[in-house]
């Protein structure tokens, strides 16, 4: 199995790559944007598993993100809770408002679930926005403590905290990779191939999609409690719509429906941000003809363009092996 | 078995089948004849809870399943091997199969049993069973959305025109594979245009017009009634 080895090393060499990374660049602003993007990736996967992998489009991410940010920031400020306790209830929070939500909004289908979501991704903006006594309104929360220290390992500089969010996202990665290969998540592609033969073949439909979003929102929920952590400081913005947006972005650049795509498309799309900083917001300008070209061409995104490629390949190998054996049989 | 009482189903303000009693007994193959938009689809769909019958009754083995989502008359014995071979076509074969075992799915000793088995009905199935159900021919995604229904293990399967677009010898083929299913113990009940073909496996059929059953009889009986020979045997 030449193929699966290579994409063994492969993926070996990356991981090697990141922890290398804070060890030869010295520049403390690309290791925070790094840390920062491996944050966006984790929300991303969590995107990534109901829109791409069971076909449902939550455009009320940003939402689910912001309750986990600020679970973690009420419990810890507000609620004195030491950090690690609040680290692991903010996701679970998160979780049990995903579900109630989800046994609603998954009575919609198709476009209807994706405004219905976008009006709950509102909604949630709006509560923290307004309601100033729980959480503090456009002032936010200040004074997020960080990760404290597991037993010897300090988790208080710039490095430990790149390899805090790394381990998260491997873990995010990990668990991502055996619920898609597991019969669960095979069940949602069954879904997202083809909701009503899903059904009538036995698939519970419903279990399934409400089990898909609220995974979804866990991982969302996981990646505001790290942002919160990580930047000590949150306001309403950070459950904007617009927020769900660029997670969609990343998602769709990188690859929908795709195990790499959510780290493709974010690294990409941030460090090209970062380079292009000089044009401001003209910088849409470049991302928009992207974006537009990529679903358009290349609607499974690079991950996606990769993939068909590959397969392609592998298929005219396997043509050619085939012709070879027959003119050799022809020959004998 | 399968019973179907005085069975309404409405789309809307369309009425799409009307008054429909069916019977099937344990074991038998029986038919469903009509023209396209006749109502044997809309028939199976309420059998298998797709569409919710506005009245009647539907029983598997004297037990009411009219009310049930189509997960649950799955894992009651009954399941719908549907029209245009429809499969999961991102998925490679082995894993059309594994869905079809999804009610299976807590008992890892009964799916290797049911993957054996329909493996040894179908070896071209195993042969390409890493291969996208996209990419199989006509007659192999046939064998494919068969075999799937059979992975749940059905005591009844509904089979809604399995010969439609097949080449007459794979056609032939299949109804071999129907009868094959059949003795094997599953009751079947079949949608077909192909009349002559399906009523000489069959023990029974209906023959439906605009939404009713309009004759229905032994197999012998339809074949030589001579409305039915004139409308759906040609001769």
């Amino acid at each position: 199995m030449p193929t699966l080895l290579s994409k063994k090393y492969a993926l070996i060499a990356i991981i090697l790559v990141a922890i290398l990374i804070p060890l030869l660049s010295t520049n403390e602003y690309y290791l925070h944007i790094l840390t920062l993007s491996f944050i966006w990736i984790i929300a991303v996967y969590g995107l990534n598993l109901l829109a791409g992998f069971t076909g449902y489009l939550s455009l009320a991410h940003a939402g689910f993100f912001g309750i986990g940010a600020y679970a973690l920031g009420l419990l810890t400020v507000k609620g004195g809770m030491s950090f690690w306790p609040a680290f692991f209830l903010a996701p679970v929070i998160t979780t049990v408002i995903g579900f109630f939500i989800g046994l609603v909004a998954l009575r919609t289908k198709e476009h209807f679930f994706a405004i219905y979501t976008l009006c709950v991704g509102y909604i949630i903006y709006l509560v923290i926005d307004k309601w100033e006594g729980l959480t503090g309104g456009v002032r936010g929360l200040i004074g997020i403590p960080g990760p404290t220290n597991i037993g010897p390992i300090e988790l208080t500089s710039a490095n430990a905290r790149y390899y805090f969010v790394l381990t998260v996202l491997l873990l995010v990665v990990f668990l991502i990779y055996r619920i898609v290969n597991s019969l669960v998540g095979r069940s949602f592609i069954a879904i997202r191939n083809d909701e009503q033969l899903a059904q009538s073949i036995g698939i519970s439909t419903l279990k399934n999609k409400l089990m898909s979003f609220v995974l979804s929102t866990f991982f969302a929920g996981l990646a505001g409690a790290l942002y919160a952590s990580f930047i000590r400081f949150i306001g309403p913005d950070i459950s904007n719509i617009n927020i769900t947006f660029d997670l969609l972005i990343f998602m769709i650049v990188g690859g929908i429906g795709t195990l790499s795509g959510p780290v493709i498309g974010t690294l990409l799309i941030v460090v090209l941000s970062q380079q292009l900083q000089f044009l401001q917001d003209h910088r849409m300008l470049i991302f928009g003809p992207l974006l537009t070209s990529i679903i358009i061409f290349s609607p499974r995104g690079l991950a996606g363009m990769y993939l068909t490629w590959y397969y392609k390949r592998k298929a005219k190998k396997k043509a050619q092996i085939q012709t070879d054996n027959a003119s050799i049989g022809g020959d004998s | 078995m399968l019973e179907l009482k005085n069975v309404y189903v409405k789309y809307g303000q369309f009425t799409a089948i009307q008054n429909v009693n069916i019977q099937v007994d344990a074991g038998e193959i029986v038919v469903l004849l009509g023209a396209n938009g006749a109502g044997k689809s809309t028939t199976f769909r309420a059998i298998s809870g797709l569409s919710k019958p506005v009245s009647g009754e539907i029983q598997l083995e004297d037990q009411a399943i009219g009310g049930k989502s189509p997960d649950q008359i799955v894992k009651t014995g009954i399941v719908q091997c549907a029209e245009d071979r429809k499969l999961f076509t991102q998925m490679t074969v082995q894993e059309n199969l594994m869905m079809g075992a999804y009610v299976h799915r807590k008992k890892k000793n009964e799916m290797k049993k049911r993957f054996q088995e329909v493996y040894d009905m179908f070896p071209i199935l195993y042969e390409k069973r890493k291969d996208t159900a996209g990419s199989l021919s006509g007659g192999q995604q046939q064998m494919l959305a068969i075999g799937r229904a059979l992975m749940s293990k059905p005591k009844i399967m509904l089979l809604d025109e399995p010969s439609i677009g097949l080449a007459p010898m794979i056609v032939e083929q299949m109804f071999e594979t129907i009868k094959q299913i059949n003795r094997e113990g599953t009751t079947i009940l079949l949608a077909e245009q192909n009349a002559n073909a399906a009523l000489s496996i069959a023990s029974k059929g209906y023959v439906f017009e605009n939404g009713k059953i309009v004759v229905e009889g032994t197999s012998e009986e339809l074949f030589s009634n001579e409305e039915v020979r004139r409308a759906y045997i040609g001769a």
